[in-house]
């Protein structure tokens, strides 16, 4: 594990993370000086159970939230102290989340919502000028998911599975460098959790992006190249054999 | 562009907004409805005060009036001729008319305001043939059911028509006839008069220019100015001093055109079950009107005149106390006709705006506090600014009423914001910014005041064109008059949409439902997406 890490420079960076929240009149810690990073092209999974600070970990690493102490890098520069406007940009460039709730827009009809992240990305101008090309870049990406049959449908009409499929193709139509995955199949049934996974194995494999993410489930998180658990706001060596303990384990 | 489709599927899918946008619209509505109506009677009240009274009116300060009417209009000409259309020496001073009502047999004495004029001139300063009884055509319920007596070419003046003359003659000889039938039951104390044996009533009316002042103070005089014990009137009658009482039946003198609400009251027809107008005097019939002379201290005078005509301003408040009269007459009967005195002088300028120039001329002109001079603006100013302030008013209310309505979006949009709270995360996590989250809560406000005003201003103003069709539904359905033309001056629920007006409404509504949504946006911008996320 030490030795990809010292190959590869790591792409994003959470440096001695720690983050409290005030429950009442007390400040709970949620992060207890957590480092994570993850090299372009890996597949992370940081496992924990509820209230381990996992989620709290992916939304500071991504710019939903900001750490009391500690830093982000991102390529080797620190992205958590920039302005409220440039986290935007970098929220909508660079990271793609999923839920596990999926958190498509109930008003928006599926190619709608896949198309959200452009629609920040441009102005109205700017994408009325690109709008062909702004559809044809959703309409590859829900073909990649499979859901090319069920592009007017609401989400409310729509399955689980499909649902986080739509989510997945939203997070991806910005072309992010690193998706932020928070319990994709935690909301689903194991068979269509299990379809979910393969499909991030194959962006991971294919496209080379960029995987974090938190489950709960051991083997869910089998399936990343690392996996790290996270304790009580504290990172601890995985109990879990990934697929890279798998190889390394092959190689020797 | 997210923000653009939000706010149109937030609006297409939230029918809590419709609430909002009927909020606005009634309010909008209203206010439309209510500054046309009132815009509407303004300028009507305004343009019929104005007809009335001519632009600028000179008064003399005292009853006794200025004399010599001549050498003050040359006065006035040679003040500011070149300004000046038209202008008319009138008198006015108040009386009494006292009439007999001929359904009833009642006699009524009503004050009125006598006003001497000479038709022709008071035609140049005002509409007067327009509003003449004779020169229009009599409507009921919208369809013609008497042609106009008069042609439009005929110039105004004091002679009746031939329809009046009929009437005359009709009354003149029913109280002929009454008056023989007394004198046989009373067994005639008074000596007979030798005349009466002639049916004089018979022949043409005599040239009216012999009639003296006094001549025709027959039996009308008598029946109507005394008690209504008929005994009593034949005495008065019998005991009469006029020495030429039995002159031929001729229209008096003294010509009169009365305000036709004087005179006529509102009745339901018992067969159709409608409002009918019952005139109590037509023309021909006489009346006897009293009123002070010009002398100091001033004594009584009363004498008859012949109702030639009656018209109807559409004024109610001058429709229901002037009388127009022959200018000589009142002069003679108020003792001014040799120095040719007149009470005032009616002016019609070419064009209004020069008044403050004419005023400052004609009062250059005028020994100081000799006459009043005054606009007819002037002259009403009490009203015009009752109504002002009125208007001014009510505007204040209504707006208020759409402040209400933007407290309700205010309260709904919270709700939204609520509701959307996850959504708000969602977008902050695809990297929408506050400002943009923002924009989309305040043009959903802009697109609730849009549609709300548009559908105000459409309403309001199809309230405004059928205005009195809805007032018709209304009285029919209330069972009583909603607009009752006797209470207020017209006879149709005037309207005047200014289009600016309409605007102003429509885009202070918008800015009331921006500015209540900028609040619920302001929170919408600020919720830390992590927690709007983990909302549920």
């Amino acid at each position: 594990m030490a030795e990809i890490l010292k190959m590869t420079q790591p792409l994003i960076t959470a440096e001695a993370v720690s983050r409290s929240y005030l429950k009442g009149q007390h400040q709970v810690p949620v992060l207890r000086g957590v480092c994570l990073s993850a090299a372009r092209g890996e597949f992370v999974s940081v496992i924990g159970q509820s209230g381990s600070g996992k989620s709290t970990l992916l939304h500071i690493m991504g710019l939903l939230d900001s750490p009391d102490v500690g830093e982000v890098l991102l390529g080797g520069s620190r992205i958590d102290n920039l302005n409220p406007a440039a986290r935007d940009q970098l929220r909508n460039h660079v990271f793609g989340f999923i839920f596990q709730f999926y958190h498509l827009l109930p008003e928006l009809s599926l190619l709608e919502n896949v198309m959200t992240p452009l629609m920040i990305r441009h102005s109205i101008f700017g994408f009325w000028k690109r709008r062909h090309e702004i559809r044809h870049a959703a309409l590859s990406i829900l073909q990649q998911t499979g859901l090319e049959h069920r592009l007017k449908h609401r989400p409310a009409e729509l399955s689980g599975g499909e649902m986080q499929r739509g989510a997945i193709a939203r997070a991806l139509v910005g072309r992010p460098e690193i998706l932020l995955a928070d319990e994709p199949t935690g909301n689903l049934d194991a068979e269509t959790g299990a379809g979910i996974m393969d499909l991030l194995n194959r962006l991971n494999q294919d496209q080379g992006l960029t995987i974090i993410m938190v489950t709960h489930d051991n083997a869910i998180a089998a399936t990343a190249h690392r996996s790290v658990q996270l304790v009580q706001g504290r990172i601890q060596p995985a109990e879990v054999e990934t697929s890279q303990d798998t190889q390394q384990r092959r190689r020797a | 562009m997210y923000k653009l489709l939000l706010c149109v599927r937030y609006l297409k899918t939230r029918y809590i907004a419709l609430a909002c946008i009927i909020s606005v619209m009634l309010g909008v509505a209203t206010m439309i409805v209510v500054n046309s109506v009132m815009a509407g009677f303004t300028t009507e009240m305004r343009d019929r005060l104005h007809n009335f009274l001519a632009d600028i009116v000179i008064e003399s300060r005292g009853t006794a009036g200025i004399e010599d009417a001549e050498k003050q209009m040359e006065r006035v000409k040679s003040a500011a001729g070149q300004y000046i259309a038209a202008m008319t020496p009138t008198i006015e001073i108040p009386g009494m008319m006292t009439f007999t009502d001929p359904w009833s047999g009642e006699t009524y004495t009503a004050p009125v305001q006598i006003q001497g004029i000479d038709p022709a001139g008071k035609a140049q300063v005002g509409p007067l043939q327009d509003y003449l009884d004779s020169y229009n055509p009599l409507l009921e319920d919208g369809t013609e059911v008497r042609p106009a007596l008069r042609s439009r070419e005929e110039p105004l003046g004091w002679e009746l028509t031939d329809e009046g003359e009929k009437h005359f003659r009709m009354v003149q000889e029913r109280n002929r006839l009454l008056l023989e039938d007394r004198q046989t039951e009373s067994g005639s104390t008074a000596e007979p008069k030798p005349s009466e044996d002639a049916p004089v009533f018979d022949s043409e009316p005599a040239a009216e220019g012999d009639a003296v002042v006094a001549a025709p103070a027959t039996t009308d005089e008598a029946t109507m100015s005394t008690a209504s014990d008929e005994g009593v009137n034949a005495e008065a009658l019998f005991n009469s001093d006029h020495p030429d009482s039995h002159e031929p039946a001729v229209p008096l003198e003294a010509r009169i055109y009365l305000g036709e609400g004087l005179v006529s009251f509102m009745a339901r027809n018992p067969e159709t079950g409608r409002q009918q107008k019952i005139m109590m005097v037509q023309p021909g019939d006489n009346v006897i009107l009293s009123t002070i002379t010009s002398g100091t201290p001033p004594d009584v005078t009363k004498f008859q005149a012949t109702v030639v005509d009656t018209f109807r301003s559409g004024m109610n408040e001058y429709d229901s106390s002037i009388v127009l009269m022959n200018l000589d007459s009142l002069q003679k009967y108020r003792g001014m006709h040799l120095r040719n005195a007149i009470s005032s002088i009616h002016i019609r300028l070419t064009d209004y705006s020069h008044a403050p120039r004419v005023l400052a001329a004609l009062e250059q002109a005028f020994p100081p506090g000799m006459v009043n001079i005054r606009t007819w603006e002037e002259k009403q100013g009490m009203l015009l600014s009752a109504v002002e302030v009125e208007t001014a008013i009510l505007n204040v209310l209504l707006f208020l009423i759409i402040a209400v309505a933007g407290f309700g979006i205010l309260a709904i949009f919270y709700m939204i914001v609520v509701e959307k709270t996850r959504d708000i995360g969602i977008l902050k996590s695809l990297g929408a910014s506050s400002g943009g989250v923002m924009s989309i809560f305040l043009s959903y406000g802009l697109g609730l005041g849009i549609t709300g005003s548009a559908a105000g201003v459409f309403i309001g103003l199809l309230f405004v064109e059928y205005i009195n069709e809805i007032e018709d539904v209304l009285s029919w359905v209330t069972g009583r008059k909603v607009f009752d033309e006797k209470i207020y001056f017209f006879l149709e629920i005037p309207t005047h949409v200014n289009p600016w007006m309409v605007i102003s409404v429509a885009a202070g509504a918008i800015a009331i439902a921006v500015l209540a949504s900028i609040l619920p946006a302001r929170r919408a911008a600020r919720l830390h997406p992590v927690r709007a996320l983990r909302f549920e």
